[in-house]
């Protein structure tokens, strides 16, 4: 083979490799959240003005940037997730102790079939809401690989915390009384 | 008798082309639908994965499948359930771009490969034609032209 078609092969071999490379690159993980809270910093939310629609009424929208100005217990769920439900009944009595504080809970339920989604709303009693992230497009952004995860939002609409793994009640008296205490 | 005989075929053929068309249609199965969509949990295609999602998947199909659904009508139902990364096909944006451009692109370098084969090897044929043996001297060339004579005649 002569050296023009070699060097077209190299050439062309590099940029498949690099190609593969950027793929992987783009669909790591991304633990930017995790970095900056272990760090004690708090960090805007991803696609805060990304408008979702509620389950159970897909023609209203709301984004995460409506509820400023309340802390937010952002939590990523699905009904085939087991642990999600398991926690569902803690979440509603949480959602029970903020509603009068300004706070609340705020779902977000992913690669879910609505109906069965909403049988768990329905069992549990939920009167938190729920958006519908169908495809786990705003559960990409931030760097949820399992789920549940729970996210909490101060009232400046920055996070404040995260948990990898569902919540439990010691964790959120811990998180949760400081960030209520404080203002908008 | 005979006029029975042609009535009945003539309703028949009136009738047959009115009939459902869902009668000749065939139903739609699972498996012809969940090796063209994704579990959308693990990112593998449906028909490969045990997932708790993937379960969840099938039975939302099942269900459309009850209904008497096509399988175009359930793909179109799922990826209003679960948006379209569900269907396994690459979208039309961003890295997946690449599962369009790269056979194209490979595509094109093997077709370049076999046409710079093909020119190299004719160039190769040109410049070596077919080899002859050394000339004879005209003593042997007449003594060859008798030996042919001889043995034609």
């Amino acid at each position: 083979m002569g050296k023009g078609p070699a060097a077209v092969v190299v050439v062309l071999a590099a940029a498949l490799v690099g190609l593969l490379s950027y793929g992987v690159a783009q669909r790591g993980e991304d633990r930017s959240i995790d970095a900056a809270v272990a760090g004690g910093e708090r960090i805007a939310p991803p696609s805060a003005e990304q408008k979702l629609g509620l389950l159970g009424s897909p023609e209203r929208t709301r984004s995460l940037a409506d509820f400023r100005g309340k802390v937010v217990v952002l939590n990523f769920w699905a009904s085939w997730c087991k642990p999600c439900v398991d926690e569902l009944p803690l979440l509603q009595r949480t959602q029970e102790r903020l509603a009068t504080q300004n706070a609340m809970v705020l779902g977000v339920n992913l690669r879910d079939v609505s109906s069965d989604a909403l049988g768990f709303v329905r069992r549990f009693k939920l009167t938190y809401p729920s958006l519908r992230d169908p495809d786990a497009e705003l559960a990409r952004a931030y760097g949820t690989v399992g789920y549940p995860e729970t996210f909490v939002i101060d009232r400046e609409g920055r996070i404040a915390a995260k948990r990898r793994g569902p919540v439990t009640q010691a964790w959120l008296d811990e998180t949760l009384p400081e960030l209520l205490a404080e203002r908008a | 008798m005979r006029l029975l005989a042609l009535v009945v075929l003539l309703l028949a053929l009136v009738l047959l082309p009115a009939m459902p068309v869902s009668a000749a249609t065939p139903r739609t199965t699972l498996p012809d639908v969940e090796d063209e969509v994704m579990c959308t949990q693990c990112g593998t295609a449906l028909n490969i994965s045990e997932a708790p999602s993937a379960d969840r998947e099938r039975a939302f199909i099942r269900a459309q499948i009850e209904k008497g659904r096509t399988k175009e009508e359930i793909k179109a139902a799922l990826a209003e359930e679960y948006g379209p990364r569900v269907l396994a096909v690459p979208s039309r944006g961003g890295f997946d771009r690449a599962a369009f451009l790269v056979p194209a692109l490979l595509g094109l370098l093997a077709l370049g490969g076999v046409a710079f084969a093909a020119m190299r090897w004719r160039r190769m044929r040109d410049d070596d034609p077919y080899p002859t043996g050394p000339e004879l001297d005209r003593a042997d060339s007449r003594r060859l032209d008798e030996e042919l004579k001889a043995f034609k005649g």
